[in-house]
């Protein structure tokens, strides 16, 4: 593949979120056009007058802005961690949450929910415990020895994820079936209804924060792919630089469940839908993923707040939106994994 | 440049697969490594390699110990190529031969033009460059190994480890890779590789040692190491080695299986 053609695609998938973007203010109960967000934008970075309703500013800048910015964030860390955990695990069917770290978001969340703390608690806890588990995997992992790293990774997450979920399950069964069962359960299934611009500016340095150490590393994250003693003969010290982008992608997705609660789907599938378009280079697959993540979310909660009277839960549209793309991409593909 | 094992005991966590093992390459020489299967063949090769740490003993490069040396700058040094597999993404053959400059690369860098000119000079010394942009998972168990030898190459050690480069290859591609070794060797790099076939040590080593049940039975000149008596001890068949003149005065020593020397069941 040329590299003409890639960076025409690369502007092509650029144009197509700046549309996604138009789009999502232009639609919703209060409805921004175009010309009244590009004032309001241009009002905020010259301190200009924009001479338009203060209401338009408000959902602008405190309501729909913010929550298009977590969608964008959310997508494309989600599909950033996904990219960097299929090459690792050389697979293509894994997903972010493949340690536990969403298990252990979800059980900080629901435990602070159970616990009836406040919204920022109930984050801070989401993300301390998906750190955490992803933690408790690694080392457990890392005390097994004289066995396949990466298989004895997988077990142990699948095992500390099936323990989270216990936990989890145990919480539901015991919190108040009025009050609190009902955030659970909408907590578990995602949304990005209530997303603040506080949530987005803390959001966002984490997120730069595990996308940097991916970025610099993406040619030795091609390497992870081989086998691990291939990739050692070839100068890997793929123990280092496995802690490192396992450490980067727990951060964003951690971070990114904290304000969004459980999204699947996204971390699996993106990654694949890029790799069939640009090929598995890391340099290529990860800005590639980054923007189909972020425009494939902002597309998809656009949608859970306006085709239905109710908001639809992002984790079950995702999938709805995902699936029949997913297997029309797979049957006509030319170029995916073997 | 030297690679050298010095009674070298080997094996995976407590578990000892050889001991006792001395042996060295040399640049610009080939040396083949015989044996049956299980003798632990493999096993050395991820010792001297630093892939796994010896059990007893020591693995030299020209007076240091492998121990003291950094992931990177042993691959400089020693190059591995495994024996032709299938890879779990779609690379490009020139991208996975690119692969071969990691070493060269720091932690945080991509590779550059020179390391792109240094792949493509590995692809066209092995006279691949009609699959350059060919996928590699779908090319075939001989040009897979040619794409492995060409990333060794363009990792630019001065020795190189192939396990069993001909299995699994048709007749003629086991022909061509013996012939790649040959002049590997002639243009100083020094070559260890296993094989199952003592035919094909006659065609490319200089020396040949022999692994059974863990130890090195034997090493040497092939023509004074490959006999009858010592393919019984390591293989517990009967071989008549034979010379034949394979045209212009050149002869060649084949090994043959007894049973079908005696034309029949015995």
């Amino acid at each position: 593949m040329t590299s003409t053609r890639i960076s025409a695609s690369v502007l092509g998938a650029c144009a197509v979120l700046v549309a996604l973007v138009i789009v999502a203010f232009a639609v919703g109960r209060f409805p921004v056009s175009a010309s009244d967000l590009a004032g309001i934008v241009w009002a905020k970075l010259t301190g200009a007058e924009h001479g338009l309703d203060p209401t338009i500013e408000t959902v602008v800048l405190r309501i729909r802005g913010p929550r298009v910015a977590a969608a964008l964030l959310v997508g494309a860390a989600l599909a950033a961690a996904g990219a960097a955990y299929q090459n690792m695990f050389r697979n293509p069917l894994v997903s972010p949450d493949i340690l536990g770290v969403s298990a252990g978001a979800a059980v900080g969340a629901v435990l602070g929910i159970f616990l009836s703390l406040n919204v920022i608690m109930i984050q801070s806890l989401a993300f301390a415990f998906g750190l955490a588990a992803v933690g408790l995997v690694y080392v457990t992992a890392n005390a097994v020895r004289g066995h396949d790293p990466l298989l004895v990774l997988v077990l142990a997450g699948v095992v500390v994820g099936s323990l989270l979920g216990a936990c989890v399950a145990l919480m539901k069964y015991l919190a108040d079936p009025y009050n609190q069962l009902p955030a659970i359960t909408f907590w578990l299934l995602g949304s990005l209804a209530s997303a603040s611009p506080e949530d987005v500016w803390s959001t966002l340095p984490l997120m730069l924060l595990g996308l940097v150490p991916m970025w610099l590393l993406r040619w030795r994250i091609n390497l992870l792919s081989l086998d691990d003693e291939e990739a050692r003969a070839l100068g890997v010290e793929t123990g280092r630089i496995r802690l490192a982008v396992i450490g980067a992608a727990t951060l964003m997705t951690s971070a990114s469940v904290a304000i969004s609660g459980v999204i699947g789907w996204i971390g699996l599938v993106i990654p694949h839908f890029a790799r069939l378009l640009v090929g598995p280079d890391f340099a290529r697959l990860l800005p590639t993923s980054i923007l189909l993540g972020a425009g494939f979310l902002l597309g998809v909660d656009t949608l859970a707040r306006t085709v239905a009277r109710i908001e639809i839960p992002l984790g079950v549209l995702t999938a709805f939106v995902g699936t029949p793309l997913f297997l029309w991409q797979l049957a006509t593909a030319r170029r995916g994994w073997q | 440049m030297k690679l050298e094992a010095r009674h070298l005991d080997f094996g995976y966590g407590t578990r000892h697969v050889g001991r006792d093992v001395s042996l060295s390459v040399t640049a610009g020489e080939v040396l083949c490594l015989l044996g049956p299967n299980g003798s632990g063949k493999t096993t050395l090769f991820k010792t001297l390699l630093g892939l796994l740490p010896a059990q007893g003993g020591e693995v030299r490069i020209d007076e240091t110990d492998l121990k003291e040396r950094a992931r990177a700058e042993i691959a400089r040094l020693v190059s591995y190529v495994p024996q032709a597999h299938a890879a779990f993404f779609p690379f490009t053959v020139e991208e996975v031969v690119l692969m071969g400059r990691t070493a060269h690369l720091g932690v945080f860098a991509s590779p550059s033009r020179r390391d792109r000119e240094a792949a493509r000079a590995a692809i066209a010394r092995m006279q691949i460059e009609r699959l350059a942009d060919s996928i590699y998972t779908r090319i075939s168990g001989g040009e897979r190994q040619l794409t492995l030898i060409a990333r060794a190459l363009a990792q630019e050690a001065l020795v190189v480890v192939m396990d069993e480069p001909t299995a699994n290859l048709d007749f003629g591609n086991q022909v061509q890779v013996l012939q790649h070794i040959q002049a590997l060797a002639r243009s100083g790099i020094g070559v260890l590789l296993s094989t199952h076939d003592p035919d094909h040590a006659f065609i490319c080593a200089d020396r040949v040692a022999m692994l059974h049940d863990g130890r090195l039975a034997r090493l040497g000149e092939p023509a004074a190491t490959i006999t009858p008596e010592s393919l019984r001890e390591i293989y517990g068949v009967d071989v008549a080695v034979v010379r034949v003149s394979v045209g212009e005065g050149i002869e060649r020593r084949v090994c043959i299986p007894g049973a079908v020397l005696s034309g029949g069941r015995r």
